[in-house]
């Protein structure tokens, strides 16, 4: 238990140390998307025929910040720890591979959350926000991060240089975030774009957490639940395997 | 009484090159163990698999008992290593490393041997100084206390004194000794031979990922067979029949190389038989690097 807490925590502090890039830079990009979307869409349209789109933007943000800093946190913390070599701080304890996993997940929610809190907290000054179903949210906020936390994980212990994973974020997450209707409902895509939403995982978690906000949503919670929570324990079985296995960490 | 550290026909090949070939032997419980060789001759990989950082291609290492790969949790709290690489985290100050890689081993309450380690290691001043603003010498020193938070009963030791001034090369050997004394297995590489000559009882030769040579310090430095003698006369005209057997002439101090001490003798008793008064001798130790230089030599071949 020890060897885990303190490896969570020292996850946490590398975050806290830096929090001017790692909690405020992406609270400020956030709310920098707030401000140009909402006021050049805000006052055209309206979501689900009543929702105003800024409270259908906020959600959205606070969701894709979760999301991106709990992948941020742990494939960065990786594979600069692979890159100077001090890793090995960190292999040659008695260590599980369950330890490691959940630690430097635990983490990554930590700063998911920290963040998506922070970015909440500043859009309700500007926007109006009602959160008819905070457990929703709560939940898919949770889930998020952990599932993002674990792809973090493995794109760190994937990558070997520093743009191999900005490839992975570029080529991976930043597409999927903003094709999973970050910015508008699906319902207003084509018909082909909404059936190809409908293979991206991330699209179920925005439109989970958003059912939280909004009470609406382009598909049924449950159904986001469901593919959500089940895409979570493949990566984790993998994410597992691959610490267990010692993949690209104990060559 | 189990191995401190128990090799069994290790062998590592990273693509077309074999690291190690068959490596085996055993260093037992209270030794001061020395595994030398020349550049890329195997050892940092040795260490690495010992450790659990690399995994063999076939072969078992038991740490005090325990398999490292099947038994790495006990293996590896029973183990500590000071990597060859200088590495640290830039994130943290000296203390704040020390007390997250006790963590990691499970120890909640280890100021006091954190404050020893300090203190022994002459780092106590530096104690909430970030890791970054070190010099390369006092990262080492931190990578030596990070080996030791959970006193293991065994040590590796890479190369420890690469870099590092000779004030804290003689201060960190007095503590290295010092806990072999109080029984933790010292393993060490390096390549100051007089250090592992001057510290360790038993010694393994390495190159190209093959065991050349290993046994008790004595052996290797007797083993030579071949001595020098200097010998200084009472002027500088060398009596006539020992003209042939010597090797050079400073002054009057002659130059011999003794294929064994008998000859020495024989060397006497031609002194004295010319009448000639001795006024110096020395007979210097065959030193290990001599012992190392010739083997390498003799493996080429
Ligand atoms: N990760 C790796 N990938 C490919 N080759 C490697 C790797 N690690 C080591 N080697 C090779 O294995 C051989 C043994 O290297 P090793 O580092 O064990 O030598 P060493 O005895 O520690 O040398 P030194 O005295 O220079 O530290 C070398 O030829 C090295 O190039
Ligand atoms: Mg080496």
């Amino acid at each position: 238990m020890t060897g885990f807490y303190t490896l969570f925590y020292k996850e946490v502090l590398r975050f806290w140390k830096v929090s001017l890039q790692t909690i405020l830079a992406p609270v400020i990009t956030a709310l920098l998307y707030l401000t140009i979307f909402g006021h050049a869409i805000g006052s055209h349209v309206k979501v689900y025929n009543s929702v105003p789109y800024n409270g259908f933007l906020v959600p959205g943000l606070v969701m894709m910040a979760m999301l991106q800093n709990a992948f941020s946190n742990t494939s960065s913390s990786l594979i600069q720890s692979k890159i100077t070599g001090n890793l090995v701080f960190i292999l040659l304890p008695p260590l599980s591979h369950f330890e490691f996993f959940m630690a430097y997940v635990l983490a990554a929610v930590v700063r998911g959350l920290v963040v998506g809190a922070g970015v909440f907290v500043v859009a309700i000054w500007f926007v109006p926000v009602s959160l008819p179903h905070p457990l929703w949210s709560i939940l898919f906020g949770l889930l998020g991060s952990i599932m993002l936390g674990i792809l973090g994980l493995i794109a760190g212990i994937w990558a070997e240089k520093f743009d191999q994973l900005a490839g992975f974020q570029n080529f991976i997450i930043m597409p999927l975030t903003f094709l999973a209707g970050v910015f508008y409902s699906i319902h207003s895509l084509p018909e082909v774009w909404q059936q190809f939403s409908h293979l991206n995982p991330f699209f179920y978690m925005i439109d989970g957490f958003r059912y939280g906000f909004i009470g609406a949503s382009d598909v049924p919670v449950w159904q986001s639940l469901a593919v959500v929570s089940g895409c979570t324990f493949v990566l984790t079985v993998i994410a597992l395997q691959l610490i267990k296995t010692g993949y690209k960490l104990r060559h | 009484m189990s191995a401190a550290i128990h090799i069994q026909s290790i062998s590592k090949s990273f693509g077309s090159l074999k690291a190690l070939d068959q490596v085996s032997f055993t260093v037992n419980q209270g030794e001061f163990f020395a595994l030398l060789g020349p550049n890329g001759a195997g050892k940092t990989t040795l260490i690495s698999i010992l450790a659990g950082l690399t995994r063999a291609d076939s072969g078992h290492i038991q740490v005090m008992g325990h398999d490292v790969v099947s038994d790495y949790r006990h293996a590896r709290r029973a183990i500590g290593v000071v990597p060859q690489e200088l590495v640290f985290d830039p994130f943290f100050t000296v203390r704040e490393t020390l007390v997250f890689q006790s963590g990691y081993f499970g120890l909640k309450h280890n100021d006091a041997w954190v404050d020893e380690l300090l203190e022994n290691l002459g780092l106590t001043s530096k104690a909430n100084v970030n890791m970054r603003s070190l010099s390369g010498g006092m990262k080492r020193r931190v990578l030596v206390a990070q080996a030791l938070v959970h006193k293991p009963p065994v040590i590796v030791l890479d190369e420890p004194t690469a870099g590092v001034d000779v004030e804290l090369r003689q201060s960190l050997w007095e503590f290295i000794q010092r806990l072999n004394r109080e029984g933790h297995t010292i393993v060490l590489t390096t390549h100051y031979l007089e250090e592992a000559e001057t510290l360790c009882n038993r010694i393994a030769m390495m190159k190209q990922g093959r065991i050349l040579a290993l046994d008790d310090k004595t052996h290797f430095l007797n083993k030579t067979g071949k001595r020098e003698l200097h010998l200084r006369l009472d002027s500088a005209e060398l009596p006539e029949q020992l003209r042939s057997r010597c090797k050079s002439q400073d002054k009057d101090t002659f130059h011999f190389t003794l294929d064994n001490l008998g000859e020495l003798e024989d060397i006497m008793s031609l002194v004295r038989m010319a009448g000639r008064q001795i006024k110096d001798i020395s007979l210097p130790e065959a030193s290990l690097e001599d012992a190392f230089v010739r083997l390498m030599q003799e493996s080429q071949s």
